[in-house]
C-alpha cells in the first residue's frame, strides 16, 4: 500500500517533514510512505486557471494524490489554522469537485509545533476542510509539542508518542484495506 | 383512548414500484429557519402480499441522491454523510403492515449507512384501481422521522451567530405507484 506524506511546512529543516520521515520509518511492511516535494510549486488558486489541462504543480499533485492509497499530512499551526499553501493545495486537489483526487481518499492528519499543543487547532482545521473535499478522514490525532526536542533521530523521543504514530499509520492503512458492501436493489425491482 | 389496531385489507398480491410515478424523498430544517428538500431518483419498492403476512421491502440507490446542486450532491455522497463509496444503498424491511382508522402503519427496519434500526411509518394505501392502460394499480403514501445521527450521519457546522447548519431530524417520505407484477 502506497501512502502519500504531505507536510505543510516548506522549511528546509522543516519538524512537519521530520514527523513524516519518523512515519515512513514505522509504516508496517510492505506498506510505504512516499514524502511529496511539489507543494512549494503550486500556484495559487485563480478559478481562472482551473482549467483543462490544470496547471503542471497542480497535476502533479493531483497525479501523487491518485495514485496512493492513502494521505498522511503533517501540518504546523499558523495562527490557530493550517497554514495557508496546504489549504491552497487542498483546494486546488478538490477540484474538479465531484470526482475529485480526494473523494473517498483515506486521509489522517498528524502535526507538529514548537508551543505547548502540538498544532492540534490546525489538525482539527485539517480534518474539516478534507471532510469537506469528501475525503475519508480518519478521526484521529497526534499533536506532537516542543518539537526541537521531539525527535531522537528517525524515532519520536517520547516512545509513547511513537508508538501512537505507529497505531495512526496502522488505522490509516486498515481504512484504505476496507472495501464497501455489494448493492442489492436488484432484488426489490 | 387506546387505538385498536386491526389488519388492514392491503391487496393480495406482488406490488412494485412505477419509478416514474414515484418519489422518495427527504427533508430536514436548514439554517436554522428554512426548510431544504432532497430525493433520490433510482429506487424499487415491493409489497409483497403473496403469503400469509404481507411485507414491503425496498432499496435506494444512495448514488442517485439530487437535492439541485453538483456540490451538495456530491458532499452528501462523501464519508460526511452517506458514504456511498462504502454504503451504496439505503434499505428497508417491513416487521408489521397494519391500519389505524383511515392512516397506514408500517414497522420496519430501515437501514442507512450500514446502520439498521426500527423505525415506525404512517401514510396511506389505496386502490387498487385499474389504470389507463388496464392495469391494476396501488398508491402508498409513508413519511417517518429520523435522528441522522443514530445512523452516523453526523456533519453539521455551527453558525457564526448561533445554531447549526443543519437540524438532526429529518423527514423522509415516499409517495409510491405500484403496479401488479404480472
Amino acid at each position: 500500500m502506497r501512502v502519500l506524506g504531505i507536510s505543510g511546512s516548506l522549511r528546509q529543516g522543516s519538524h512537519n517533514t521530520h514527523l513524516l520521515r519518523v512515519a515512513a520509518q514505522v509504516a508496517p511492511p510492505p506498506h510505504e510512505l512516499e514524502i511529496f516535494d511539489g507543494l512549494r510549486d503550486v500556484p495559487p488558486y485563480d478559478a481562472d486557471d482551473d482549467v483543462n489541462p490544470a496547471p503542471e504543480a497542480v497535476q502533479r499533485l493531483r497525479d501523487a494524490i491518485d495514485e496512493a492509497d492513502a494521505i498522511l499530512i503533517a501540518t504546523p499551526e499558523y495562527n490557530s489554522s493550517l497554514p495557508g499553501q496546504l489549504k491552497n493545495a487542498l483546494d486546488w486537489a478538490s477540484r474538479p469537485f465531484p470526482g475529485n483526487a480526494l473523494r473517498n481518499k483515506p486521509v489522517a492528519v498528524i502535526g507538529a509545533s514548537t508551543g505547548m499543543f502540538g498544532a492540534v487547532w490546525a489538525q482539527a482545521e485539517a480534518r474539516k476542510v478534507l471532510g469537506a473535499t469528501g475525503a475519508r478522514v480518519v478521526d484521529i490525532e497526534l499533536p506532537v509539542p516542543q518539537a526541537e526536542a521531539a525527535f531522537a533521530g528517525d524515532r519520536l523521543a517520547d516512545s509513547e508518542v511513537h508508538d501512537s504514530l505507529a497505531r495512526i499509520l496502522d488505522e490509516l492503512t486498515a481504512t484504505a484495506e476496507a472495501g464497501g458492501e455489494p448493492a442489492q436493489l436488484a432484488a426489490a425491482a | 383512548m387506546a387505538t385498536v389496531a386491526e389488519k388492514t385489507a392491503i391487496p393480495t398480491g406482488i406490488w412494485k414500484s412505477d419509478p416514474v410515478h414515484s418519489n422518495v424523498g427527504f427533508s430536514v430544517k436548514h439554517m436554522v429557519v428554512a426548510t431544504f428538500r432532497g430525493s433520490f431518483d433510482d429506487f424499487a419498492v415491493t409489497l409483497d402480499n403473496s403469503g400469509d403476512e404481507p411485507v414491503i421491502y425496498g432499496a435506494v440507490r444512495v448514488a442517485s441522491v439530487d437535492v439541485r446542486d453538483e456540490k451538495l450532491n456530491g458532499h452528501l455522497l462523501s464519508p460526511d454523510f452517506f458514504d456511498a463509496e462504502r454504503t451504496p444503498e439505503i434499505r428497508f424491511t417491513s416487521t408489521d403492515i397494519r391500519t389505524e382508522g383511515d392512516e397506514l402503519v408500517v414497522d420496519g427496519e430501515l437501514e442507512i449507512k450500514g446502520t439498521s434500526r426500527p423505525v415506525e411509518a404512517r401514510g396511506t394505501i389505496v386502490g387498487p384501481i385499474e389504470n389507463i392502460a388496464g392495469k391494476e394499480g396501488i398508491g402508498i403514501d409513508l413519511s417517518t422521522t429520523v435522528d441522522r445521527r443514530d445512523y452516523g450521519l453526523n456533519w453539521n457546522a455551527q453558525l457564526p451567530k448561533g445554531g447549526f447548519a443543519v437540524e438532526n431530524e429529518v423527514t423522509l417520505q415516499v409517495q409510491l405507484e405500484l403496479g401488479k407484477a404480472e
